[in-house]
């Protein structure tokens, strides 16, 4: 019988590593929500001398793609210094777990996108990052990068599905090269707006689908 | 993955009973002929002759008429006939206005939504916690141009019954066609066509242990209804395309074995399987209404925890179940039906449908709910969510 899944993807699911919470960790995040299926928190300990990852442990509220890259990424990243995890990719960590289906990515790239939030709320406390930057289409597109065409599992922008973007005074409008009444829009919609939305200061969102 | 799978997803499909098979297998080897007219040979005769039977069968279950009863290949061709062989019937003539309910299968569903492509206009009407459709809303949403009203005898998911006497009975008065979905209380719960005011029924093999492939529309005499799938002149001309006579005798010997002793046995199955949850296990919410449901089905949703990895750990333990989740479906939607009941995201990525059959034996159910009790805490361990 064969699973959409491989055998390293379901060993991970049924015995996710560090799994749980670190009290006083020196970084979090949480990454998606409930309203997109699935979410993960990833809690760090940084070695402050040699900016190597201590500790890692992550929780998932999800499928069983996000509990096993969720898995596998905090034994990918442990021990390495936080510039090496931060580029860790999703290609990477599904490798590693030796392929995860198309569909799935949106799932799986949350762990990722987790880790390296970590680091950055890491670096944001110790005054490691630079002053909040105004948002510019290029960053839209950047966030866009990270939206999954589910009939490709490759990215929005690299599978060319966005076709404009508009900003101004903090209000985005993403025009994807869709037909409205596709299977995946409501899903796409969603996770445009969840990814563009927290910019500090975007205002509004807009999606709107050809034809 | 050792020992037995147990299979407690009836909703989707069911194991065929053997004494389906037998009463199918002579149509496969000796009356395998086109069942023709009485004036060509022994063999088309028998077929014919056997066909007959089936639908009278079946008819007689649903207290129609031999010649109201239509084989088609399934629910999904049932539904659409229904919908579009009206709205091709009345569209230009009486009007192109549909009522349907929020929570309709997706055959009811996706050909509302592709007849208001070509122009006609849809109501999609709200239903309640529950799951039930309000009376009064339905009243309100027919017109002088509604010409069809769609709405399930018992739901997919979550196995609400509804009130379709009452609802044909409000059809009746404003003289709209009421077609029902009838796929899932087909044999479960009764359907009689002189109580209950209908015109149109969805019924299909699968869910009773029959074969698939094989499922029927009643169509009461006399209603407007327009044929699409040309060809021959099978079915009274409602349908063409070589009779499935294997599938139809499956289909009538499957019903014959429907008991009122076997739906009992679920249900007290059913209510175990939700006292003990509901008592259990924390932070759950059953849905549909806790009577009023279909007697082999259970649906509840477990919050903080996503669907699809309950079932797949489940899975793994050998319990085969379905969900409501994102993650399951191939079009990253959660239920519109748990949607439908104002239920949110979580509660829907969350929901497990139980549903039993034939074969299901009290036992299983335990073992079921010992599991997922378990799957349900280790799951909660590693969730972000509920602490």
């Amino acid at each position: 019988m064969k699973f959409p899944y491989s055998e390293t993807v379901l060993e991970h699911f049924r015995h996710p590593r560090n799994v749980g919470k670190i009290e006083d960790a020196d970084g979090k995040s949480i990454e998606g929500s409930p309203a997109c299926g699935d979410m993960v928190a990833v809690y760090i300990k940084v070695d402050p001398k040699t900016n190597t990852l201590l500790d890692i442990k992550f929780e998932s509220y999800g499928c069983a793609s996000n509990i096993a890259t969720g898995s596998i990424i905090t034994e990918m990243a442990k021990g390495k210094t936080l510039d090496e995890a931060k580029k860790i990719t999703w290609k990477e960590a599904s490798d590693a777990l030796g392929g995860l289906p198309k569909i799935k990515a949106h799932c799986s790239v949350l762990a990722i996108e987790g880790l390296r939030s970590a680091i950055r709320n890491y670096e944001e406390r110790r005054g490691l990052v630079k002053d909040r930057e105004p948002t510019t289409v290029e960053v839209i597109r950047k966030r866009l990068g990270k939206v999954m065409n589910p009939i490709s599992g490759l990215d929005l922008v690299h599978t060319n599905l966005v076709k404009d973007i508009e900003l101004k005074d903090g209000h985005v409008r993403v025009v994807i090269d869709m037909p409205e009444n596709h299977q995946f829009t409501p899903a796409i919609k969603e996770e445009i707006t969840e990814k563009i939305a927290p910019l500090w200061d975007v205002r509004e969102v807009v999606v709107v689908f050809t034809e | 993955m050792q020992g037995k799978r147990i299979y407690l997803d009836n909703a989707a499909s069911t194991r065929l009973d053997e004494r389906v098979l037998e009463a199918m297998k002579p149509y496969f080897f000796d009356t395998y002929a086109v069942a023709t007219s009485e004036f060509a040979y022994t063999q088309g005769i028998e077929a014919r002759e056997a066909l007959d039977v089936a639908r009278a069968t079946l008819a007689r279950v649903l207290n129609a008429s031999p010649e109201e009863f239509i084989f088609t290949s399934g629910s999904t061709e049932s539904s659409n006939f229904a919908l579009k062989g009206v709205a091709l019937a009345l569209g230009n003539k009486n009007g192109k206005h549909i009522v349907v309910s929020k929570i309709e299968d997706f055959p009811v569903l996706h050909s509302a939504q592709a007849l208001e492509r070509q122009g006609f206009r849809i109501t999609y009407l709200n239903v309640d916690g529950e799951g039930f459709v309000n009376l009064d809303e339905l009243r309100d949403s027919i017109s002088e141009e509604t010409i069809l009203v769609s709405i399930q005898y018992a739901n997919q998911e979550i196995g609400t019954i509804q009130d379709i006497t009452s609802i044909g009975k409000i059809c009746r008065e404003k003289g709209t066609i009421f077609h029902t979905d009838a796929t899932h209380a087909f044999g479960k719960v009764p359907l009689d066509v002189r109580k209950t005011p209908v015109d149109l029924i969805t019924v299909a093999a699968h869910t009773i242990h029959g074969p698939k492939g094989i499922g029927g529309v009643y169509i009461r005499k006399g209603t407007p209804i327009v044929k699409w799938l040309d060809g021959g002149f099978q079915e009274f001309d409602f349908r063409a395309g070589l009779e499935n006579i294997p599938g139809a005798i499956g289909f009538a010997r499957a019903v014959e074995l429907m008991t009122a002793k076997e739906n009992k046995r679920l249900q007290a199955i059913r209510d175990r399987i939700i006292d003990r949850i509901l008592t259990e296990i924390p932070d759950t919410t059953l849905n549909g209404h806790r009577y009023k449901r279909l007697p082999q089905n259970v649906n509840i949703s477990f919050h903080y925890i996503e669907g699809e990895s309950i079932t797949l750990h489940l899975d793994m333990h050998g319990f085969a179940v379905s969900t409501g989740s994102a993650c399951f479906s191939r079009s990253l939607q959660g239920s519109h039906v748990i949607y439908g009941i104002g239920g949110d995201h979580e509660r829907a990525h969350g929901s497990i449908r139980i549903t039993l059959g034939r074969y299901n034996t009290i036992d299983e159910a335990e073992a079921a709910i010992n599991t997922l009790a378990e799957v349900v805490r280790e799951l909660r361990k590693i969730s972000p969510l509920g602490k």
